[in-house]
């Protein structure tokens, strides 16, 4: 025993070296109270090489590009999903109220297995031009690509799943996908396993059925099982707001290709275009008015919803003298620096039913990794919508990882091997730390009316707008 | 107690004992954790499949004439002369091979099958055998595609008889030719060895085992240097071969003739140098 306690402590003091760039300390001795499975109770069950517990769009996309990957060609793959299985092979005429931001980077991986073109052929809105403006000021910035490409891609959420199941439909010699099913336990093997007791990571379903793994990923949301079992530390904030969802229909068909965001003291409000008469709303406000809105009859929720985008209520005249006084500065140093304000779609009415609202917080866990183990999507972070980045991290977790596990299968290594799995977390929470704490930080400044902090984020705004540098 | 440890086990060759003795299965327990814990005494050479086993897997892709898609080394049937306790055998395995691994220690062996016998692909890929290459080769005329002698040369006191046993047990096809992979490691890098396999240490330079290769039917086409890095605990390739290197030969048809267009073989040896101490 004392062997192996020496021998998990030795990996905790060579973890500097290990090309660690964060230093946090895995706790040494938390495999040790671990319980051990027989070996006669773990032959019987089934052994795969990845088990990905999780069949959102994460989960699912995950085990989809791995069963897309060569070097897995001969692997063994299973995706757990609660829910039931996902598909339509025509979209239905109303929209659906959750959908989500595709960046360009992440319709590239879609594309890269089959996905994106299903997409394409069920429904999306690309749209070039992103207007972001405060509501208690003229500042506004805005975003374009100098090519005026796509600069991303307003998907309903229905549609990405459809693809995706369609896509582990033409793997299924590789993939195993288990509808209706939930993980009720893990087991964790000791790192350096011991006689007698199985290396792998046993899962155990509702339904009694268990499974073994050489890989478990972690996919199942910021409320995540698997990081809570692994017993992985999370940092996590509940915001004191809630989203809310619909579908709206606007006053007049324009060439709807703008995403409109304005920062309002209570929250930023978001119309993402669906065509060129219909926008989704996502709208985060404080969970009263959240409520409020799902309440009120649909008249009076679109005009508030008009009234968000329109109003100049918030305005004070100390800070619409100081911003005009800091845009004429701009200007004089750089004629071209301001574009041209658009002004936003009015909307004319919403989706009867289509309205719904979800909590908002933030979430980070402090490993990403553990012996067999990995988080993707928001299971590893949650974040507040108000930058549309949320599935796009995801997206970058699946790129990374399997770029390492594709590596590590044709090198004929053992795919839960921490050294692989390290290299990954280390790539990716260098990535999403800082981006986190950032729209953490927008969050918490464009929530409040105070001068000193409304001319900051006036001047910070247009300064950026006019600087494609800080862009 | 580690000392305690290393001075009961003299004998090389453990064949005979009590599966319920509680000490042997303790003692057989730490070295087990010993060879597997990566980030323990062998971690040198757990980091070293980092280059050895693509450098295999690269190598042997030439060779086989159908590519299985995601088994690169399916069809090949490879000899892993000091197995050790599995490090390099598994990874082969895992790529597709037919892998013998075969070490003179008992509990090297048996914790190499102790490893394996938990994944049921390496189960059926791999098997261990308690012998020294002169032992078996009897039974494995003209058996192996390829052969793997990995930190295994610098210890042999024969190394013309070694030879010969690699270039007996390799297969002689008109179509094909069969590998002699040699790595050669001189600096001190890997932590304690087992009792009894390094008592007798020799550094024999690239050049030395490249002509006793060539004198004994093989053809070296490619010596390459091996450099470690302790810091990261890394290797990498280097052009220097004067402390570590792997080496490549190709078993001739016709008794030392090979002709340049041959698909080149790896004999990859590790030569341990008497003279330098720990390089770190």
């Amino acid at each position: 025993t004392s062997a192996a306690m020496a021998a998990v402590c030795c990996r905790g003091m060579l973890a500097p070296f290990g090309g660690w760039l964060l230093a946090h300390q895995r706790s040494p001795f938390r495999f040790w109270s671990r319980s051990r499975s027989t070996a006669a109770a773990a032959a019987a069950a089934p052994l795969y090489d990845v088990v990905v517990s999780g069949g959102g769009m994460v989960g699912s996309a995950m085990a989809a590009v791995l069963g897309h990957d060569i070097h897995f060609h001969d692997k063994k793959i299973a995706l757990l999903e609660a829910g039931p299985r996902k598909e339509y092979n025509h979209v239905p005429d109303t929209y659906s109220n959750r959908v989500s931001s595709i960046s360009p980077g992440s319709a590239t991986l879609l594309s890269s297995f089959g996905a994106w073109d299903h997409v394409c052929s069920l429904r999306l809105k690309p749209f070039q031009r992103m207007q972001v403006w405060d509501a208690c000021s003229e500042a506004m910035i805005v975003f374009e690509k100098d090519d005026l490409d796509d600069m991303g891609y307003i998907v309903e959420n229905d549609v990405i799943m459809s693809a995706l199941t369609k896509q582990l439909d033409a793997v299924a010699d590789r993939v195993e996908v288990f509808y209706g099913s939930r993980a009720v336990g893990y087991t964790w093997p000791l790192p350096s396993h011991m006689c007698g007791t199985s290396p792998w990571v046993q899962i155990e379903l509702a339904d009694g059925r268990r499974l073994q793994t050489r890989l478990l990923i972690g996919a199942d949301g910021h409320n995540s099982v698997v990081r809570k079992e692994a017993e992985i530390k999370n940092i996590e904030h509940q915001y004191d707001q809630s989203a809310v969802v619909a579908t709206l229909h606007l006053s007049e068909a324009t060439n709807n290709n703008v995403a409109w965001q304005r920062f309002l003291p209570t929250g930023p409000i978001a119309l993402l275009p669906l065509s060129d008469t219909a926008s989704s709303l996502v709208w985060s406000t404080s969970r009263e008015h959240a409520s409020e809105l799902l309440t009120m009859d649909e008249e009076s929720f679109v005009d508030s919803i008009n009234s968000a985008f329109w109003s100049n209520v918030n305005h004070s005249d100390f800070i619409d003298t100081a911003g005009a006084m800091f845009r004429s500065a701009l200007s004089f140093l750089r004629p071209s620096g301001s574009a041209v304000r658009q002004l936003p779609p009015s909307v004319a009415k919403v989706d009867p039913e289509s309205r719904a609202m979800f909590p908002l917080g933030m979430g980070h866990a402090t490993e990403y990794v553990q012996h067999r183990v990995a988080l993707i999507g928001d299971a590893a972070h949650r974040v507040h919508p108000l930058a549309g980045q949320g599935v796009n991290l995801g997206f970058g977790d699946i790129a990374c990882l399997a770029h390492h596990l594709s590596a590590a299968a044709f090198n004929g290594n053992d795919l839960g091997s921490l050294k692989h799995l390290l290299k990954f977390e280390t790539e990716r929470q260098r990535h999403n730390v800082s981006l986190i704490a950032a729209i953490d930080v927008l969050k918490r400044l464009y929530s409040t009316k105070l001068a000193p902090l409304v001319l900051l984020r006036t001047w910070g705004l247009q300064a950026t707008n006019a600087l494609p540098p800080v862009k | 107690q580690l000392l305690l440890f290393r001075l009961t086990v003299k004998r090389p060759f453990s064949t005979s004992r009590s599966s319920v003795d509680p000490k042997e299965i303790k003692k057989f327990q730490f070295l087990a954790q010993k060879w597997w814990d990566e980030d323990g005494e062998y971690s040198a050479l757990h980091s070293m499949n980092d280059i050895r086993v693509p450098f295999i897997r690269d190598t042997l892709l030439n060779m086989s004439s159908n590519y299985h898609l995601g088994s690169p080394l399916s069809g090949v049937k490879i000899l892993d002369v000091g197995c050790g306790g599995g490090l390099l055998s598994e990874p082969l395995g895992r790529l597709g091979a037919s892998v013998t691994g075969i070490d003179p220690l008992e509990d090297n062996i048996r914790t190499a099958d102790q490893h394996k016998s938990f994944d049921p692909v390496l189960a059926q890929r791999i098997q261990y055998k308690c012998s020294s290459l002169e032992e078996i080769v009897e039974e494995s005329m003209e058996t192996f595609d390829v052969i793997v002698a990995s930190e295994v040369v610098e210890h042999v006191a024969d190394l013309e008889m070694f030879i010969k046993c690699c270039s007996q047990v390799l297969k002689v096809r008109e179509t094909q030719l069969s590998y002699v992979l040699g790595i050669v490691v001189a600096e001190k890098i890997l932590g304690t060895v087992p009792e009894g396999t390094h008592e007798w240490e020799k550094f024999v330079p690239p050049e030395d085992l490249e002509r006793l290769l060539e004198s004994n039917g093989f053809s070296v086409t490619t010596v390459n240097g091996m450099l470690y890095n302790p810091l990261w605990g890394s290797w990498s390739w280097t052009e220097s071969t004067s402390i570590n290197y792997a080496m490549h030969a190709v078993k001739s048809g016709a008794q030392g003739q090979s002709s340049p267009t041959d698909a080149p073989s790896e004999t990859e040896s590790k030569q341990h140098s008497a003279t330098a101490g720990t390089a770190l």
